[in-house]
C-alpha cells in the first residue's frame, strides 16, 4: 500500500532496505546463534547517516522524527529485529535527553547518537519493578554536587554495551510517585557495573544484561528535567517509542510473511505449488491483511506525533499491542505454511517467531498497553 | 591527499545470459552496476580521505548513461565525478580507453589513483596499469592491504596466486585492488541528497588534449574476430577397487595433475 512517503522518506526507506538486505541478511543466522552484539552491523549503519534519522538537524541528525525512526526501524526488523533493536535501543535510551533535556545535555549527548558513535539503553526494569514501574528499588541520594546510585536494573537492552544510560531512581523515597527521577549515566562512572549477559529466546543479538549501581557517583548535571519528575519522563518517553515497537513488529510480520509467500510457491506437493490452495491462500491473505492494518495504525500514530499531537498515550499503547499480537500470530502462521521447513533453523522463519513473542513483552506488556487503552477510554467524555 | 578513482559501468553478468547466435552477451534489459572491484577502489578512497584529509574524484569512460553510475560513486561520498563522454571514443578497446583517460587524468590534480583489478565484461584488467604507463607514475596491482601510506610513498600487499608480497612505489601511483582490501560502504542519506543535484562534469574531445589517432576504433589496434562459448568435454575416469584403493588412485591422479602436492 502506498503511504505516500517523501522522497527523504522514501530515501532513508531505500537505505534501510539494503542495510538489511545486503550486510545484515548474511550475517544473522550467526549472530542469533552465539547471541552476539552486531557492533561491525552498526557501523555500517552509522556510516549511512541513519543513526541519526530522528535527531533534530541543529544536533547531527536527519530531522525525520518518529516516522524516520519507525521506517528503519521496519525495514531492519524485516530481516532481523535483533539487529533493529540495538539500532531502536538507543532511540530509547536518547528519547528522555530529546524530550527533556537541557541545552547543555543535547549538545552533549545528542551529535554521538546522531553519527552513530554513542549508543544509547534506557534504565527501568528491576527484579521487582516490571509491569509495576512505580515500584523503584534504585536509589540516587543527593550528596552535594553529586547524586549517589545505589541498585540494580534488571533486563536493560544495549546493556554493557550502550555508552550511555537514562536511569530512573528513586530520589525521595517519602514522596512515592513524585519522589522517582531520571539521570543520565555514563558507562565507566565508577560504582557502575553490569551482570550477566541473558541467554534469550529471541532478539538474540541483542545485548540484555543487568545494570549494578555501588556508590555510583553521577554529576547532578545530569538530573533530566527536575527531581520527582522520573514517572513523566518515563510516560512521555514510552508514548513516543511505542510506536517503534509497533514498527519492529511490522517488520518482523512482513519478513515472515515474505518468506512464506516465497517458499508456498516453491513448493509442490499433490502435484502444484502449494500456494495454489486455498488453505493456504487464507492464511497468507489473512497474514497480509493484519500486517498491513499493523503498519498503517503504526504509521498513523508516528505521524501524529511528529505533528505534535497531544495525548498520543492511547493510540500509542494501540499501535505497540496490535502490532505485536500481529507479529506473533503471522510468524506462528507463516511457520505453519512452511510446514518442517518452518520448524527447522535453515530458514529464518522460526527466528522470526521466537523474536517476535518479545514484542508483546517489553516496553509495557499487551496487558499494561490494554490497560492504558481503557483508562483512556474511561477517562473521555461521552461526546453523544 | 588527493585521490582519482576510475570506475567502469558493467552489465551485472551474474544476471546476463549469452546469445546463442551472435556468442555475445545480451544486454538488453540487463542492470547496470559499477564494477564490483570499482567498488573496493572508492571505498579506499573514502577511507584514505578519512585518514589524510583531500578529496576523491572518480572517472569513467562511456555513453551518456555511465552517468547514473557516477552519481552512485556520488551518494557514496566522493567530492567530484567527471565523464569522458564522446562519439569519438567509441570502439575503444583498453589502449584507446586508457589513453583517453590518462588524459583526463592529467587535468586533475592527483596523489593516487585508484581502479579495480579488472573489469566483469571484459576480463582484460589492462586498462589500470596502461593509464599509469601513459602517465609515466608507478603501479601496483592487485593490491590487498595498505601497509603504508605517507605522502612520498606507499607500501601494500599484493594477492598473488601463490601468497602476499610486499611492494612499495613513490607517489604519484596507480593502484588496482581486490575485494580483499575493504567492504564498500553503504550509500549515506546525505550524500544520496547531494548526488541528486550536484553536476557531473562532462569532457568531450574538445576538451581534452588528445591525439585522433589514439581514440575510439583507431586507436584500438585490438579487434575482435570472434567470441564464441567453448565447447567442453567431459571426461569422466571410474574409479574402481575398495574405498581405500579408490582414494589413493585418487591422490596419485591428483598429485600427477598438479592439483594437489605431495607427500604419498
Amino acid at each position: 500500500m502506498n503511504y505516500f512517503l517523501t522522497p527523504e522518506q522514501e530515501l532513508i526507506q531505500q537505505i534501510a532496505r539494503r542495510f538489511a538486505r545486503e550486510r545484515v541478511a548474511p550475517a544473522s543466522a550467526a549472530l542469533d546463534e552465539k547471541s552476539e552484539f552486531p557492533r561491525q552491523l552498526l557501523g555500517v549503519l552509522a556510516k549511512t547517516d541513519l543513526c541519526g534519522v530522528y535527531i533534530p538537524e541543529e544536533y547531527g541528525g536527519l530531522g525525520g522524527g518518529m516516522f524516520a525512526f519507525c521506517l528503519v526501524v521496519e525495514e531492519i526488523s524485516r530481516v532481523d529485529s535483533g539487529v533493529a533493536i540495538c539500532f531502536a535501543g538507543t532511540g530509547l535510551g536518547t528519547i528522555p535527553i530529546l524530550l527533556f533535556g537541557t541545552e547543555e545535555q543535547k549538545s552533549k549527548y545528542l551529535p554521538g547518537v546522531a553519527a552513530g558513535k554513542t549508543i544509547g539503553a534506557f534504565a527501568l526494569t528491576e527484579a521487582n519493578a516490571g509491569s509495576d514501574s512505580f515500584a523503584q528499588e534504585t536509589t540516587a541520594e543527593k550528596d552535594g554536587d553529586y547524586y549517589v546510585l545505589n541498585g540494580t536494573k534488571q533486563w536493560i537492552t544495549n546493556g554493557g554495551e550502550a555508552d550511555v544510560y537514562t536511569v530512573i531512581a528513586v530520589t525521595n523515597r517519602a514522596k512515592g510517585a513524585r519522589g522517582v527521577s531520571a539521570l543520565i549515566v555514563e558507562k565507566g562512572t565508577p560504582g557502575f557495573s553490569f551482570g550477566k549477559k541473558e541467554n534469550k529466546m529471541g532478539i538474540r543479538s541483542s545485548s540484555t544484561v543487568g545494570l549494578v549501581f555501588n556508590n555510583c557517583r553521577v554529576p547532578k548535571e545530569n538530573l533530566l528535567a527536575r527531581e520527582g519528575m522520573g514517572l513523566i519522563v518515563v510516560g512521555r518517553t514510552l508514548d513516543q517509542s511505542r510506536p517503534g515497537v509497533g514498527a519492529q513488529a511490522v517488520g518482523i510480520a512482513q519478513g515472515a510473511l515474505d518468506q512464506a509467500v516465497k517458499f508456498a510457491r516453491h513448493r509442490v506437493q499433490f502435484r502444484q505449488p502449494i500456494i495454489q490452495f486455498q488453505a493456504i491462500q487464507h492464511i497468507l491473505a489473512d497474514m497480509a491483511t493484519q500486517t498491513e492494518a499493523a503498519r498503517a495504525l503504526v504509521y498513523s500514530v508516528a505521524r501524529a506525533i511528529d505533528s505534535g499531537a497531544k495525548g498520543v498515550s492511547k493510540a500509542a499503547a494501540m499501535a505497540k499491542v496490535f502490532a505485536s499480537d500481529v507479529a506473533m500470530k503471522v510468524t506462528t502462521d507463516a511457520v505453519q505454511v512452511m510446514g518442517g521447513a518452518g520448524y527447522m533453523k535453515d530458514y529464518p522463519v522460526e527466528r522470526m517467531m521466537r523474536d517476535a513473542k518479545i514484542t508483546q513483552i517489553y516496553e509495557g506488556t499487551n496487558q499494561i498497553q490494554r490497560n492504558i487503552i481503557a483508562a483512556e477510554l474511561i477517562k473521555e467524555r461521552d461526546e453523544w | 591527499m588527493n585521490i582519482v578513482t576510475c570506475i567502469k559501468q558493467v552489465p551485472d553478468t551474474s544476471e546476463v545470459k549469452i546469445d546463442r547466435e551472435t556468442n555475445t552477451l545480451i544486454r538488453e534489459g540487463v542492470p547496470s552496476i559499477i564494477n564490483p572491484f570499482d567498488l573496493n577502489a572508492i571505498e579506499e578512497g573514502l577511507l584514505l580521505r578519512e585518514r589524510f584529509g583531500g578529496s576523491v574524484t572518480v572517472i569513467s569512460m562511456g555513453p551518456p548513461q555511465v552517468e547514473t553510475a557516477l552519481r552512485e560513486a556520488l551518494s557514496l561520498g566522493v567530492d567530484r565525478a567527471v565523464l569522458l563522454c564522446d562519439r569519438a571514443f567509441a570502439g575503444s578497446d583498453t589502449l584507446a580507453t586508457s589513453y583517453t583517460l590518462a588524459v583526463g587524468i592529467k587535468k586533475i590534480d592527483f596523489d593516487l589513483i585508484l581502479c579495480g583489478k579488472q573489469a566483469i565484461d571484459g576480463d582484460t584488467a589492462q586498462v589500470g596499469p596502461e593509464i599509469a604507463e601513459w602517465l609515466d607514475i608507478p603501479h601496483l596491482t592487485y593490491v590487498s592491504h595498505l601497509n603504508e601510506v605517507s605522502p612520498a610513498a606507499i607500501t601494500v600487499s599484493r594477492l598473488l596466486e601463490g601468497g602476499y608480497e610486499q611492494a612499495s612505489a613513490s607517489l604519484p601511483a596507480l593502484l588496482t585492488v581486490v575485494k580483499e582490501l575493504n567492504e564498500p560502504r553503504l550509500p549515506s542519506y546525505r550524500a544520496s541528497l547531494r548526488a541528486k543535484i550536484q553536476p557531473v562534469t562532462v569532457w568531450g574531445a574538445a576538451d581534452l588534449d588528445l591525439d585522433a589517432g589514439r581514440i575510439g576504433i583507431q586507436g584500438s589496434p585490438t579487434k575482435v574476430t570472434r567470441s564464441f562459448v567453448p565447447e567442453l568435454e567431459r571426461q569422466g575416469q571410474f574409479l574402481a577397487g575398495s574405498p581405500e584403493e579408490q582414494a589413493k588412485a585418487l591422490i596419485a591422479a591428483l598429485q600427477s595433475a598438479r592439483i594437489i602436492h605431495g607427500c604419498s
